[in-house]
């Protein structure tokens, strides 16, 4: 009867077992946030965004460079947002121009995910001196002020979309690291963890099958937030004048309106309103999966 | 046992410090191009390359200039402005005070604001209140802080003349004493409340959560079942220990106030580091771009400092745990 009794313990303790149960419990904690307010309204959100940058051509006929009407002309039934300085439609301008925006975004949280994850897990599990450098590591990008490096980075190595996101995604991923950290410390010295260690599974099994299907929840959340992140940071950099000039982007446009403030103010209005809206969007879905997960 | 905290806090700092420095050396040395035009900036003559080179030790080999890098800067030498013609650390210097005046008074501006906020919002949480003052903090944490500069210009601004639209004084105008300092705070008004929005919003939220936690706690439930008014439940036994992360998360706020700062000085026309930023990044400057990042980054690791060691003198467990 012992042997069975120890392969029966084993199945339900190993890595594989455990995932197969918490994929479970994640799918409902997906579905419990989208079931709040704040994860439903952040879901509409971006579902509404996603769709204009998708359907841009749809929704915007010209091409957003194309001169389709009066220069700096205000929103009519012709241009729903008005033109720009050389008369090219605004809308047409916003929808395409998520399009770049939201790529980035999603390159730099992609970057910036990877990092955080695999430094904090190997930090929490390894533990002793490595756990320290990378701590120490992890505090110093944290001091590092994003706006500015960005910023030098683009001036010293010129405008362009590699360095953006790598610099973006190289700078971003401090606090992602502390959270899977904490998690992995926590999880670590669990049962079923222990187990598959008596087990003889190898360290990068355990990390991949034990204790990353842990962390994704709270890398769920902070991911939403880095997306965020990564839109404001493509906006002020556009704003400042350091985007790339080849490459619509809603970065781009705001760039251009502070020059026109007094004249044009649907410049700044209307591509500032898809940031925010997009940005909210993930806050919101991030806000309503940790409120799910037991914090606020 | 403080002494210990306070020696152990002290030495993290050296790390930081030096990895800072490090990132600046590997931005002048990774830049395409000869690291003498980081260092130099474009506009310089050949002779003036030649006595760079030489001060920076250039012909020397990596660890050589790595090591005279790190000494100049802790000697406090940034390097020198060939755009402007002074040294690097004189032209930041003299904007630091116009950031500190409005990166302040928004701290203090968001602080007053969003504690009483985070309150009304944490009495009933998921109520009305609530819903409305979270999402109101969450929807300001989401717009980007140099597009609510803009509108703040075009609503409050150009459209009703009730501020100034840029600038930090009215120009030309040669005032002193109380027409001075009134002039300086009218125009101070729309930029500190734009920087303000967002802190407002992070320090609404935590303070809502920190007095969630706090009004769970059994002395509360103690206080409340000796029959204490509930506003003198909250006012005297949970908000002080609420009140706590809300002091300290300022602290490790400065790098965000700071380019947040940047980005409204630079819309509003605000003389500060963020405008000195923006004309650097025009004139291609690189000794003031590098020097900008050092000193900044310095001032976010000296203040989340002096916060950590005002977190540790408010709460015995961080200096003794």
């Amino acid at each position: 009867m012992r042997p069975s009794t120890l392969v029966y313990v084993s199945a339900e303790l190993t890595p594989g077992g455990a995932t197969a149960a918490l994929s479970a419990r994640r799918r409902s904690t997906v579905a419990a946030a989208l079931a709040r307010p704040s994860g439903r309204a952040g879901l509409v959100l971006l579902a509404v965004t996603l769709a204009v940058a998708i359907g841009a051509p749809l929704i915007a006929g010209q091409d957003p460079f194309a001169l389709s009407g009066a220069p700096l002309s205000p929103p009519s039934f012709a241009h729903l947002m008005g033109t720009d300085a050389l008369g090219r439609d605004l809308l047409s301008g916003v929808a395409h121009g998520g399009r770049a925006s939201l790529l980035i975004a999603a390159a730099v949280t992609l970057v910036a995910v990877a990092c955080g994850v695999s430094v904090g897990i190997i930090a929490g599990f390894r533990g002793g001196l490595v756990d320290d450098l990378l701590s120490r590591a992890v505090e110093l990008f944290q001091v590092i002020p994003r706006l500015f490096i960005v910023a030098i980075v683009m001036a010293l190595f010129g405008p362009g979309l590699d360095r953006l996101i790598l610099t973006l995604g190289l700078t971003s991923w401090p606090t992602l690291a502390r959270v899977v950290r904490g998690e992995v410390l926590a999880t670590r010295n669990l049962d079923y963890i222990l187990a598959s260690r008596a087990l003889g599974a190898s360290p990068g099994y355990i990390a991949a099958r034990g204790l990353l299907p842990n962390v994704m929840p709270g890398v769920l959340v902070m991911a939403g937030l880095l997306f965020g992140q990564a839109l404001l940071t493509e906006a002020s950099l556009g704003f400042l004048g350091l985007g790339d000039p080849s490459t619509l982007s809603w970065g781009l446009l705001v760039g251009q309106s502070q020059g026109f403030l007094r004249v044009a103010w649907w410049l700044t209005a209307f591509p500032g309103l898809a940031i925010t809206v997009a940005i909210l969007s993930f806050n919101l879905l991030a806000d309503a999966l940790s409120a799910v997960r037991g914090g606020r | 046992m403080t002494r210990w905290y306070l020696l152990r806090r002290l030495l993290q700092v050296i790390p930081t410090v030096v990895g800072i420095a490090l990132v600046a050396f590997l931005l002048i040395h990774l830049a395409p191009g000869d690291p003498i035009v980081a260092l130099a900036g474009e506009h310089g003559d050949a002779a003036y390359y030649a006595f760079m080179r030489e001060r920076f030790g250039l012909n020397e080999s990596l660890p050589r200039q790595l090591a005279t890098f790190l000494a100049r800067i802790a000697s406090g030498d940034l390097g020198y402005s060939y755009v402007q013609g002074r040294a690097t650390l004189v032209v930041i210097a003299e904007r630091i005070p116009a950031t500190a005046l409005l990166g302040g008074s928004a701290i203090l501006l968001a602080t007053v604001v969003a504690v009483p906020l985070g309150v009304l919002a944490a009495r009933r949480p998921d109520g009305a209140m609530d819903g409305t003052v979270s999402t109101l903090a969450l929807t300001l944490f989401s717009a980007p802080t140099f597009w609510l500069a803009q509108m703040a210009i075009v609503c409050f601004a150009v459209a009703t003349g009730l501020f100034p639209v840029q600038g930090m004084t009215t120009a030309g105008a040669e005032q002193s004493g109380t027409r001075h300092f009134a002039d300086v705070a009218r125009h101070l008004v729309l930029p500190a409340c734009v920087l303000a929005a967002q802190e407002m919003a992070v320090l609404v939220r935590l303070t809502r959560s920190a007095l969630i936690d706090e009004l769970a706690r059994d002395h509360i439930r103690t206080a409340r079942a000796k029959g204490l008014a509930e506003f003198w439940v909250v006012v005297r036994h949970a908000f002080p220990r609420a009140l706590v992360p809300a002091l300290t998360v300022v602290g490790a706020r400065v790098g965000h106030v700071l380019a947040g700062a940047a980005l409204v000085e630079i819309v509003f026309g605000w003389p500060g580091m963020g405008r000195l930023l923006l004309s650097a990044l025009q004139t291609r400057d690189s000794p003031i771009l590098i020097g900008l990042f050092i000193v900044v980054a310095f001032s976010v690791v000296f203040l989340n400092l002096v916060s950590d060691l005002l977190h540790a003198a408010i709460d015995p467990r961080v200096r003794l745990g």
